[in-house]
């Protein structure tokens, strides 16, 4: 057990490594640059202009060596510009050139320094992460048991109406992405075209203070798309163990049909759609992305648009690297979890 | 002129019936749901002249109360949509108008269904798909949406006007507005379903938008499909450090976060860099390197033929290929203008590839778990026993008994492809911000969604019944593959 | 209740399915009754409606499935009409069901305990302590060792066998008045089989209990039952008593299936196996009249394709039945017309030699997480063998003996760790397939076990073999190809129609015939014949079996025959090699390895094959426990752990060595420590009784 977590470890961070340094070329590609010299510096540079401005700033260097900066495994540059200005990786904020350290990258703790919002990183990251896990944390409240238990009413009787009826309300959610759903949500319950303005169209003031009016659409919004995606996986798993011999076994033992539900079903039936929850983070980062955006929430999500539409480069990679640390925390988890649940492939 | 309402005269009669049926439907299956979970089911009797017994009683009215109900709806529905065709403009209102509009399409439906109906035995496990409700409901509605998007910008004949044009005092105007200088009750003579804030017809760009998406996504996922099974069969067949590279490699790119992959690979900048003609060039051989495998696995045995059938076959797919990635502007410009045969415009080649790129890593595990279940078949031990190579055991042997899921899982990407697609034009992304397509029109509505929703609301209601209609499709499919 | 009163009465019992498009009846006009403390046996083959029978019992169809008329009476009471309620009372405290998939019967998410626990407490409301305590009385005696431990365990910790005993613990927890047995050892090994067959009788005796007992296998309804119903198509055919339906049959179909099964104490040339022609009717193909008449010998057109025809008492014998027109018009003692009696070819010239094939696997301990320490499974250990042309030899053995691995290193899907495969003298063994030329690939070739899994399913018939035939380079032209593709057809009997099928639409035995075609499509000369016929039903056997020999007789073959089941072994092989854990333990003629001095583990596999014979007296030999996993096989002989005679050999000597192979007679060798002394003093397992 402890090498296989090990062994996850080890390919969760060769993962990071790969897909950090993919970001890190594709916004350190000419074009992206001279776009950024060109929002940070003055929109009217010529392109000797940009030129300089870049490699003052130690832009015009190999990848290879910005990446093991950015990382913290190669020493922090330090450039002489040309405008007479001493510029370097670790001398931010008026640090003196012989104090400063000269390993300053992510290894360090040091995540850089946003060029959008003339920030740390890591401080952006940290408060608007915790935005959007009050975000994520009520989705999950509203969007786990309402999606279990839908697939498990769906699940237990195969082809009853009860069924019916609710496989055709979680198909119709799986077909309404975020960016819909929350148009229909807005123009029914805040607009003032059908007049109802039961909740609030924006969750801007949720930032501050979470109420049921502003944040009860964005939570919807999110919760709908994932919630007929799990129930749809649970009623398939239901369905299956429903049918299973055992559960013949059960019933010709002369066990209650809600025994046979609550005692011999659930817990088999539960197994596959853990993994399903657990994968479905990766998923509700993009429902939270557009969410964000749509109700102007400004979380992680609206964090990631606004860096990668000016190409803030650090800003970006931090971003990259919690998004990935959390997918694939939640993918060792799930598996984890997998090998708990499931008492067959449990290891004495 | 006047501005239509929603029913018209029409609506006198049906509204009320419509309200009165779609309320007690409700009630009736929110009733239905709790009896059934106090009650037992019914345990029917077989009565002595054969038929079967039927629970009477409240009970048995309230299990059978939505069925009526619902026939009820349909009925009225039906109303609606047959009156618009048979009424003269203007009469049935605004839903008439859009049915009359739509009229090709009722046709095209119409026609479509007689004759899949009338030679469903012989049509194969497209023809069992009308033996499912809820596969024949899904497959109109995507089919409503296929004819919709062909008539319109191949025929020219659904959209009332041009997706482009702005016509002055129709900024955000309501449905049913009357166009200014429109003399009479025609065609035209109204913006259906209102205007957008550059004062265009909404009604017209929904229309055109489902042309952007059945042209891009099932082409989309195909490519998909073809890179996902291309190395997804060997990966599963071979196992080993093959499959240990490719799943890595799979599970990295699904470990991105969509839509910071969407920010980084579709924007100009990087259409600049010519990063997707890259891409292009190795996604879009897949095809043309399966095409070869599989007819080399096959014919073998006999060179001549071989030598033939791939020349003809594979020739005719690397000039495909050639003249698709070969773009004059690009990177990738190597083809004399004559022998290119076709080009695609630099954004919506960024859009297909990246669509093409996010989707295949789902394919590949997809088509890596089946292969690894069914190479445990005996008829693929014999395959093997006779001495057949490894690509003809994994092309023929495997890959055609691995086709019911992955016939339902296409419909199912090509439904997740064009949610993707809606991402993108969300975000603004890729396609151009006029363009009529589904996702970009959103994006603009929503600016002003709480005071003007009319613009947003077409085409999401659009996307999420095209969406619903290939689920539903899947759904109806793999019901039927699985009753063999 | 009187003694009188059945416990369990089924009068005119009608069962259908209802599918889409039509009604399927699954069972027609089904009578039966079942007195207290009798047993029994319902047989017939897949499709014929027995565990149709036995769910219409326990109410329990599904959706599809419906009573349409007839009544099933418990006690006097009518289950049909019973509520969900009553229903759920009886239902495991006085009917329970015990059926084929052990391991798919248990909760695998449960603990055993709290499994068996269940029972009582629901239907005498009993507490925990109490009904634990109850559980390890039962475990007990369903001889299973270590019941605390058990009842702790998850049901995937156990074998095959401890599964199957634990459903059977389930089943007795209430001490129900009917056990129901849906083919419960069919999953099972041969020896395992044995052992759980004895206990199912032993405790049927000590809780009283009335059985059902449903198999396709007439041997095992001997051994288990009291009467017997014999059903086909969806009817009974024929009831009564074993003595009555086992030796005096008044059925055409009951006789044909007594005739299509070998019966290892009759001779192969005075009994030849008759094979019923043509095929089980689907259910909504059933002719008019009599549903065997169309495949029955004594078929009259006119009078037995008309109408209904009902069950007609059998006067003198105890209520014994039989649903035939002319049953006092047959003559039923009449000798089988035996064929023409074909001479065997000659066996010829050695052409396959294995020497000292060794084949080892390295697998990791940890499948799911890896890991870095192996284990080394020795799948076969030092295997040495000849056949020769025309020759046929029978490998047996049960699960995990080896034989399909070696199945593989011959036919090249693995090669051999050690030794030697000589075919031709040419040495094959270190060549993967890919690596060996035509010629080789197709002289060995291989015959499937399953016939639902052995053609691809989405390609023609014609064509599948058409590619084996370009494989092997056989053929100029597609035209060619084509011909010899029907001839090869015309040669396992199958119409050239069949060509152009799927094989979706091909019964079990014609797919195998297809797979038997394809196998000599390239004139294989040793044909690996992988359990072939035992996943089909015994009147197809027959016909499959003979089929494979005629081929063997004309084409010369050399024919490597893979089974459990002795009965068929004994009669179509010329030698036989026992196999267990890897290792030979015996190999020899036919009659040396049939007849004593047997390799401990022979008798006792020869003991556990069930006989359906009445003259036949068995020796039982029941074995303890179960076969070890080759993961972890035991120390020193293989079978030590089991084996009956151990005690005889001095020194433990068994748990520290493994046995040599020493030669007996002429060509007759096994693996084993016993002493010449105690070879000598073994008794035939099987007598025939005088008649």
């Amino acid at each position: 057990m402890g090498l296989f977590v090990l062994r996850r470890f080890g390919v969760m961070i060769l993962t990071a490594l790969c897909l950090t340094f993919v970001v890190f070329v594709l916004t350190n590609l000419e074009p992206n640059l001279e776009k950024l010299a060109k929002t940070q510096g003055n929109a009217r540079m010529s392109d000797e202009q940009v030129e300089t401005w870049l490699s003052n700033r130690g832009y015009h260097r190999p990848v290879a060596v910005k990446y093991g900066e950015w990382l913290g495994v190669l020493p922090g540059y330090v450039i002489e510009g040309t405008d007479g200005e001493t510029r370097g990786r670790c001398l931010r904020g008026g640090v003196d050139p012989a104090d400063a350290a000269r390993f300053c990258g992510i290894l360090q703790g040091d995540w850089g320094f946003s060029t959008v919002f003339k920030e740390d990183v890591w401080k952006i990251v940290l408060t608007r992460l915790g935005q959007t896990a009050k975000l994520m944390g009520w989705v999950m409240a509203v969007m786990v048991p309402s999606s279990l238990i839908i697939g498990v009413l769906a699940g237990m009787r195969e082809g009853s109406k009860l069924d019916r009826s609710l496989s055709t309300v979680s198909i119709v959610t799986t077909a309404t992405p975020e960016y819909v759903s929350g148009v229909i949500f807005i123009t029914v319950f805040a607009s003032s075209a059908v007049g109802l303005k039961w909740f609030n169209g924006s969750a801007t003031s949720a930032m501050e203070d979470i109420t049921f009016l502003n944040f009860t659409l964005p939570v919807m919004t999110v919760a709908l798309y994932g919630m007929g995606y799990i129930a749809r996986m649970t009623r398939a798993s239901m369905t299956e163990v429903m049918t299973a011999q055992y559960i013949r076994t059960a019933r010709l033992k002369g066990v209650s049909f809600r025994n046979i539900v609550l005692k011999h079903a659930l817990r088999n039936a539960l197994i596959a759609p853990f993994t399903v929850i657990m994968l479905q983070f990766p998923w509700l980062l993009n429902g939270v992305v557009i969410v964000e955006t749509l109700f102007n929430f400004k979380g992680f999500g609206w964090t990631l648009v606004q860096a990668a539409g000016n190409n803030d480069i650090e800003m970006l990679l931090g971003v990259s690297v919690v998004s990935v640390f959390v997918v694939l925390t939640t993918q060792l988890i799930s598996d984890i979890g997998y090998v708990f649940l499931n008492p067959r492939i449990r290891i004495s | 002129m006047e501005n239509l309402t929603w029913t018209g005269t029409l609506g006198t009669i049906l509204n009320p019936a419509l309200l009165a049926a779609a309320g007690l439907f409700a009630m009736a299956v929110v009733l239905q749901i709790l009896t059934s979970l106090v009650v037992e089911p019914y345990r029917a009797q077989t009565l002595p002249d054969g038929r079967l017994s039927r629970r009477g009683g409240a009970i048995g009215l309230i299990e059978r109360a939505p069925q009526y109900l619902l026939w009820a709806l349909i009925l009225i529905v039906l109303g609606y949509l047959v009156g618009g065709v048979v009424a003269p403009y203007g009469k049935a209102g605004i839903v008439g108008a859009i049915s009359k509009q739509l009229t090709p399409v009722w046709i095209a439906l119409i026609v479509t269904f007689a004759a899949s109906i009338r030679y469903k035995r012989r049509l194969g496990l497209y023809g069992k798909l009308f033996d499912s409700t809820v596969g024949m409901i899904g497959f109109g509605i995507v089919m409503f949406w296929v004819y919709t998007a062909f008539f319109s910008s191949v025929g020219g004949i659904i959209a009332t006007h041009d997706p482009l044009s702005q016509v002055s005092g129709l900024k955000n105007k309501l449905p049913g507005t009357a166009v200014p200088n429109a003399t009479d009750f025609a065609m035209g003579a109204h913006y259906l379903l209102g205007g957008d804030n550059l004062a265009r017809d909404v009604f017209s760009r929904m229309v055109l938008g489902s042309w952007e998406v059945v042209k891009i996504a099932p082409l989309a996922t195909m490519f998909a499909f073809m890179v996902g099974i291309t190395l997804g069969v060997p990966a599963g067949y071979y196992g080993g450090k093959l499959d240990t590279v490719l799943s890595f490699l799979a599970n990295l790119i699904l470990a991105f976060p969509v839509i910071l992959l969407f920010y980084l690979l579709v924007t100009p900048e990087i259409v600049l860099t010519g990063i997707p003609s890259y891409m292009a060039a190795v996604l879009f051989f897949f095809p043309v390197l399966f095409a070869t495998v599989f007819l080399n696995a096959r014919f073998r045995t006999d060179p001549m033929k071989r030598n033939v059938i791939l020349g003809v076959v594979v020739g005719a797919m690397v000039w495909a290929y050639l003249s698709l990635i070969s773009q004059p502007g690009t990177v990738m410009n190597f083809l004399p203008a004559a022998a290119d045969l076709f080009n695609i415009p630099p954004g919506i080649l960024v859009v297909f590839v990246s669509v093409v790129f996010v989707n295949s890593p789902t394919v590949f595990r997809i088509v890596r778990g089946l292969t690894l279940d069914l190479s445990t078949r005996d008829y693929v031990a014999a395959a093997q026993t006779r001495g057949e190579g490894p690509w003809y055991i994994m092309l023929w042997e495997i890959l055609p008994n691995a086709r019911g899921p992955l016939i339902v899982d296409f419909c199912l990407r090509i439904g997740y492809t064009t949610i993707l697609l809606g991402t993108l034009g969300f975000f603004g992304l890729g396609l151009p911000p006029e363009s009529p397509d589904w996702g970009s029109t959103i994006n603009e509505g929503r600016k002003l969604l709480s005071i003007y929703p009319h613009p947003a609301l077409p085409p999401a209601l659009a996307l999420l019944s095209l969406v619903l209609g290939l689920n539903l499709l899947a759904d109806g499919l793999r019901e039927e593959s699985l009753r063999d | 209740m009187t003694e009188d009163t059945p416990i369990l009465d089924i009068d005119r019992l009608s069962i259908s399915f209802f599918t889409r498009l039509r009604e399927i009846p699954a069972v027609m006009d089904f009578s039966a009754k079942i007195m207290p403390g009798e047993a029994l046996g319902l047989v017939g083959e897949s499709g014929c409606g027995k565990s149709t029978v036995a769910l219409g019992v326990m109410q329990d169809l599904g959706v599809n499935g419906r009573i349409v008329g007839g009544s099933i009476k418990f006690k006097g009471r009518d289950l049909c009409t019973m509520s969900a309620e009553e229903l759920r009372d009886v239902r495991g405290s006085e009917i329970a069901m015990i059926y084929q998939e052990p391991m798919a019967s248990l909760n695998p998410a449960m603990k055993i305990g709290r499994q068996l626990m269940e029972v009582p407490m629901i239907h005498e409301g009993i507490g925990e302590k109490e009904a634990y305590a109850r559980a390890l009385e039962v475990v007990t005696d369903v001889k299973l060792p270590d019941p605390e431990r058990i009842l702790k365990s998850y049901p995937h910790q156990l074998s095959g066998g401890q599964q199957q005993r634990i459903v059977i613990a389930m089943a007795l927890m209430s001490k129900p008045t009917l056990l129901i047995l849906d083919e419960p050892t069919t999953a099972l090994d041969v020896t395992v089989e044995a052992a759980v067959v004895q206990l199912v009788k032993d405790l049927g005796k000590k809780y009283g209990t009335s059985m059902l007992f449903i198999s396709h296998n007439l041997g095992l309804v001997l051994e288990t039952c009291d009467r017997i119903c014999v059903m086909y198509s969806g009817e009974a055919v024929e009831r009564g008593s074993i003595e009555d339906v086992f030796d005096k049959m008044r059925h055409p179909y009951t006789q044909a299936l007594f005739r299509s099964i070998p019966l290892p104490g009759a001779d192969k040339n005075a009994r030849p196996l008759v094979a019923i022609p043509g095929n089980f009717p689907l259910p909504h193909e059933r002719p008019k009249g009599c549903n065997f008449g169309p495949r029955c010998d004594y078929f009259e057109a006119g009078r037995c394709d008309q109408g209904v025809i009902a069950m007609s008492l059998v006067e003198g014998d105890d209520r014994h039945q039989t649903r035939c027109l002319k049953f006092e018009e047959i003559d039923w003692d009449a000798k089988i017309e035996a064929g023409e009696t074909k001479a065997k070819a000659a066996v010829g010239e050695v052409v396959l030699k294995m020497d000292n094939l060794k084949k080892y696997y390295e697998v990791s301990a940890n499948a799911l997480f890896g890991g870095g320490n192996t284990k080394v499974v020795k799948a076969n250990e030092t295997l040495s063998f000849e056949a020769r042309e025309s020759e046929t030899l029978a490998i047996v053995g049960e699960s995990g003996c080896g034989k399909s691995t070696f199945a593989k290193v011959l036919m090249g899907l693995e090669t051999a760790t050690d030794g030697k495969i000589l075919l031709d003298n040419r040495e094959i063994q270190g060549t993967a397939i890919n690596d060996r030329d035509t010629g080789t690939v197709a002289d060995i070739q291989m015959v499937f076990q399953n016939p639902f899994d052995t053609l691809n399913p989405s390609m023609t018939v014609g064509r599948q073999i058409i590619r084996a035939l370009e494989i092997f380079g056989i053929g100029k032209s597609d035209a060619e190809r084509k011909a010899r593709m029907l001839e090869l057809l015309d040669l396992v009997k199958l119409p050239r129609a069949f060509a152009e099928r799927m094989p979706r639409q091909l019964s079990g035995g014609q797919k195998q015939r297809v797979g038997i075609a394809r196998a000599f499509a390239g004139g294989a000369r040793i044909v690996v014949a992988d359990e072939p016929v035992s996943a089909l039903d015994v009147s197809v056997q027959a016909a499959v079996t003979d089929l494979l020999m005629e081929i063997q007789r004309k084409e010369k073959t050399t024919l490597l025959f893979i089974s459990h089941d002795l009965s068929i072994v004994r009669y179509l092989s010329d030698r036989v090699m026992v196999m267990y854990l890897g290792h030979v333990v015996e190999i020899g003629t036919t009659d040396q390895v049939f007849s004593p001095p047997y390799h401990p583990y022979t008798e006792a596999l020869l003991s556990a094959v069930p006989i359906a014979d009445t003259k036949v007296e068995k020796k039982h030999i029941v074995l303890e426990g179960d076969i070890p996993s080759a993961m972890n096989p035991p120390p020193g002989c293989p079978f030590q752990t089991r084996c009956r005679w151990k005690s005889k050999v001095a020194g433990g000597l068994c748990e520290r060595e493994v046995p040599p192979l020493r030669t007996l007679a002429e060509g007759h060798q096994i693996k084993c420590h016993l002493a010449e002394d105690d070879l000598r003093r073994m008794e035939p397992v099987i007598t025939i009784a005088a008649e």
